[in-house]
């Protein structure tokens, strides 16, 4: 499965995720407390450093991630400059791609295992009201598992649909689509129950 | 208890298909993707709170780095933004849709979830989404209708009818599996 991690290893990667989480909640707070143009040029210049440093790949697949906030930055921008305030627009768009820019860098330096393993850990205390932490931890796993096939399924409809239609393929795909799923998740429900299923003593993670 | 499991993991997983599948394109020629139907459809199939579990396990996923929104995007970048208020008002908006059907037994299942589709996924989850923006670009309540509201909102009315449509055939196809209505 794809996924947003960068092609090359940094330092970063072996830092522990709860760390870098944590100092990105920090730089988050930090963005809206010093709101002054100076300390908001400062920031998206360390921002683009960190980009910089492990090197021309990292940097370009970190900015190409970036790229795509630019229909905000667009509608943000115009709407500024419509209403003659770019002053304020410009402090804005800052702290946005700054924001952004560095949430972006934790994903790219903190593998899928390590994030599920800090979500694994932010749900522990819920198991006091009920929630089953094993079936959160299968229903991970069950989406990555299901996605390829529903992808596969979605594909071979609209191919279905263009092999007897001359128009494009419209949103009456996604009722059958739908359709399919709902079966394919029937049997899969059998399947585990036939495995020993979910038993858990300690509550369901559905609430029931 | 497993049936219930491997639903909401499926519901996640349609949210995240139907945002990859190519934009369907309108009658007026504009192109919409059909994420945000696949959180009116967890409220309109699952009920209230399944629903809203499946967003939340969609949302977990896409923090967690995987590029599950609708073109490619993903990752803790995109609960930055001032438009994460729609991330966050997803769950409600599932949970609201799926409330409604679950309230309202007696009416035709097409027009009631087209109605619990706009409740939820367009009532709930602007009222989350537009105060969100004002506080975190920060914005008055004129602008952020503008840039936040406007720009969605033809979309996600047609979007709301046709997951009304959508609920009401797979109702008469497979009856059990529409939780809200079971």
């Amino acid at each position: 499965m794809i996924s947003l991690t960068s092609p090359v290893r940094t330092r970063a990667h072996s830092w522990p995720a709860g760390a870098k989480l944590g100092a990105l909640a920090v730089a988050g707070i930090a963005l809206f407390v010093f709101d002054t143009l100076p300390a908001q040029l400062a920031a998206f210049a360390g921002m683009l450093g960190l980009y910089a440093l492990p090197g021309r790949l990292f940097l370009r697949t970190g900015m190409e991630r970036l790229w795509v906030l630019w229909p905000f930055v667009a509608i943000i921008g115009l709407f500024h400059l419509v209403t003659q305030t770019w002053f304020e627009g410009l402090l804005i768009l800052l702290r946005l791609v700054t924001a952004v820019g560095l949430a972006n860098l934790v994903t790219m330096t903190t593998p899928l295992d390590d994030m599920i393993a800090v979500i694994r850990w932010l749900a522990t205390p819920l198991r006091r009201f009920g929630l089953n932490t094993r079936a959160l931890e299968l229903s991970i796993a069950l989406v990555i598992r299901i996605l390829p096939t529903l992808i596969d399924n979605g594909q071979r409809l609209i191919q279905s649909w263009r092999a007897r239609s001359r128009r494009r393929p419209g949103w009456q795909i996604v009722m059958p689509f739908t359709l399919l799923a709902l079966d394919d998740a029937e049997h899969m429900a059998d399947a585990l129950r036939a495995r020993g299923g979910l038993v858990d003593k300690k509550g369901d993670f559905d609430g029931t | 208890m497993e049936r219930n499991v491997v639903l909401i993991a499926l519901f996640a997983a349609l949210i995240a298909a139907l945002g990859l599948l190519p934009k369907f394109t309108l009658a007026s020629g504009i192109p919409i993707t059909a994420q945000s139907m696949g959180i009116m459809l967890c409220g309109t199939v699952l009920g209230a709170r399944r629903g809203a579990l499946a967003v939340v396990l969609f949302l977990v996923l896409v923090a967690a780095g995987l590029p599950l929104l609708a073109g490619g995007r993903g990752g803790l970048g995109v609960f930055t933004t001032p438009w994460a208020g729609f991330l966050f008002g997803f769950p409600v908006a599932a949970f609201v849709g799926g409330l409604v059907m679950e309230k309202w037994k007696s009416g035709n299942t097409t027009i009631v979830a087209g109605v619990a589709a706009i409740v939820g996924g367009i009532g709930a989850l602007y009222l989350v989404a537009v105060p969100y923006y004002m506080v975190m670009k920060p914005a008055g309540l004129s602008e952020a209708l503008i840039t936040a509201m406007a720009p969605f909102m033809p979309g996600d009315l047609i979007k709301a009818v046709i997951t009304g449509a959508i609920t009401g055939a797979l109702y008469k196809a497979r009856p059990a599996s529409v939780l809200s209505r079971a």
